[in-house]
């Protein structure tokens, strides 16, 4: 990795963000690096998903600036689309579109985005579907996929855009205990590879293997960030000890 | 795998003893009616008569010619077309608007709505029909088209439209016909929008789409394989409340109808005749609404 991590390919800072009254995030201050693997975690309704969320504008911030790949994105931009396409993300619940196959799933970002021929389109999908070990159902619906083959399939539709950097929202906490280790197999291949990351899970395992730093926010602010080694081993914080004795403890 | 036994037969659905008396009771009460209308009020019975308001024989010539009735169904399946397909764009548009974040959008959206919603029809129609056929037609410059025109002189304009002197009467009529039903569409349209979860939206942003395309692209595909029940019962209204054009002198169905049946005073036959024909109609429509939501649901899953 080395010289690839010089280059900050998200920097955010002073970032917050209210619903109503509600303070979601406060004050949050990151950097992710070219080819970083950034994991965070933390309680339930600490603001770990409104943060990635923010990055792609799916929730605007009132305050704060985030700069992705050297263009400072805001919730007035006119064209988010341009921006969206360097960024992947995959979620929680999958978001397959229903009534498209496999492939059309796929297919529909770079025609619609990137102006790629349908023919272009197939081919590239066909890699990634390879990829990702489901290429034999390309012709299938989403509903007849398990739930792992469906967020495989939701992995592959994000990086058909070829996106600079990938976002993960809980992309295993939907998913039934035996079909969670597919997932998390084709996230450090990814990683591996040598794609950018931010993955919000509770897969502990998994951010020790591949996690450069790990985020630990709570109440909306990031309260330490350190490698996993430290992490795992002497966190700082009060709540991060707590939070650790709750994940690894059962 | 130790052999398992094969799903027990599932019994077939038969009719039963209280559905053969259902059919039963109804039967009788039709042979009641038939009986009532012959033997007390001693209607004399003359389907010729309304028969050849549809198709007429002419004895000079020994052919057969389309009569009153029949240019009335035209007239009338003409003005359904017409305002099912401004109805369905206006609808289209105006429920999109209802769920837009724009506040102008959605303040007229919803203005039109309430205002076409809340007005009983017919009295909307007096009021549309005699503001566009007093002030909107004549500025332009409806009335007075130029009937040798190669424009209008052609046999696909009569097809789609009609005879040309009455065309500003048609247009009229399913401009009426068509901003009505678009109030009740929009709703039914917006209902279907809203019905397809905030995650399909994001997804669609997240690889980035522009909102047309979303809207275009997985929304109303979704949207629409949901409203095809409501939207097929709503078109199958319009087709029926198109009859009440004819109180503007639309001269479809019922207009003409009205006309046979003081002419001929053959009331029961000219009504349950043109009753019939609109059931065939709406009942064509249902059948071909039934076979898209098969369809559709096929594509499905």
């Amino acid at each position: 990795m080395g010289e690839q991590i010089e280059k900050p390919l998200v920097s955010i800072s002073g970032l917050s963000k209210w619903y109503e009254d509600f303070n979601a995030l406060h004050e949050i201050n990151l950097t992710v690096s070219m080819g970083e693997k950034l994991v965070i975690c933390g309680p339930s309704g600490s603001g770990k998903s409104t943060l990635i969320r923010c990055i792609n504008q799916l929730e605007a911030h009132q305050k704060g600036t985030i700069i992705v790949d050297g263009l400072e994105v805001t919730p007035e931009m006119k064209n988010l689309e341009a921006i969206r396409r360097d960024i992947g993300m995959v979620f929680q619940n999958f978001n397959l579109f229903p009534h498209k196959t496999i492939l059309e799933n796929l297919t529909l970002g770079p025609i619609r985005n990137r102006g790629v021929s349908l023919k272009d389109a197939e081919v590239l999908a066909m890699q990634y579907l390879e990829k990702v070990q489901i290429a034999e159902q390309a012709h299938k619906y989403p509903a007849q996929l398990s739930g792992g083959q469906q967020q495989r399939v939701a992995i592959a539709r994000a990086l058909c855009m070829t996106p600079k950097i990938m976002l993960f929202d809980e992309p295993t906490s939907a998913l039934d205990p035996e079909m969670i280790a597919g997932v998390l197999e084709v996230m450090v291949q990814l990683a591996d590879e040598g794609m950018t990351m931010i993955c919000v899970t509770h897969e502990m395992g998994f951010a020790r293997k591949i996690a450069d730093r790990i985020v630990f926010m709570d109440e909306g602010e990031i309260i330490e960030i350190a490698t996993p080694a430290v992490f795992f081993s002497a966190p700082e914080s009060e709540r991060a000890k707590l939070f650790l004795s709750q994940v690894l403890g059962h | 795998m130790a052999k398992r036994p094969s799903a027990p037969a599932v019994p077939r659905k038969r009719l039963t003893v209280t559905d053969y008396t259902l059919f039963a009771g109804v039967i009788v009460l039709i042979f009641f009616s038939i009986y009532r209308v012959n033997d007390v009020l001693v209607y004399n019975w003359n389907w010729q008569r309304v028969l050849s308001f549809v198709v007429r024989f002419d004895p000079e010539t020994g052919s057969y010619s389309a009569n009153l009735l029949w240019y009335g169904l035209m007239t009338t399946v003409r003005l359904a077309f017409w305002a099912t397909v401004l109805a369905a764009i206006i609808g289209l548009i105006v429920g999109y608007w209802r769920t837009c974040n724009n506040l102008t959008l959605r303040i007229i959206s919803r203005g039109y709505v309430e205002l076409i919603r809340n007005i009983p029809p017919l009295v909307f129609i007096f009021i549309f029909f005699f503001f566009i056929s007093s002030q909107i037609f004549p500025a332009l410059g409806f009335d007075n088209i130029d009937r040798e025109s190669v424009l209008v002189d052609n046999v696909l304009f009569r097809i789609f439209f009609g005879d040309v002197r009455l065309f500003s009467n048609f247009l009229a009529g399913v401009l009426c016909l068509a901003m009505f039903e678009a109030a009740y569409i929009a709703e039914i349209v917006r209902a279907g929008i809203q019905s397809i979860g905030k995650d399909q939206w994001e997804a669609a942003r997240a690889i980035g789409l522009s909102r047309f395309n979303v809207l275009r692209d997985v929304i109303l595909p979704q949207a629409g394989r949901k409203i095809l029940p409501p939207l097929a019962g709503q078109f199958i209204t319009l087709i029926k409340d198109s009859s009440i054009v004819s109180l503007i002198s639309i001269q479809e169905l019922t207009f003409l109808a009205t006309e046979v049946a003081s002419s001929t005073t053959k009331v029961f036959e000219t009504w349950i005749l043109v009753g019939g024909m609109y059931f065939c109609i709406c009942f064509g429509f249902a059948v071909l609404f039934g076979w898209l939501e098969r369809r559709a649901r096929r594509s499905f899953k």
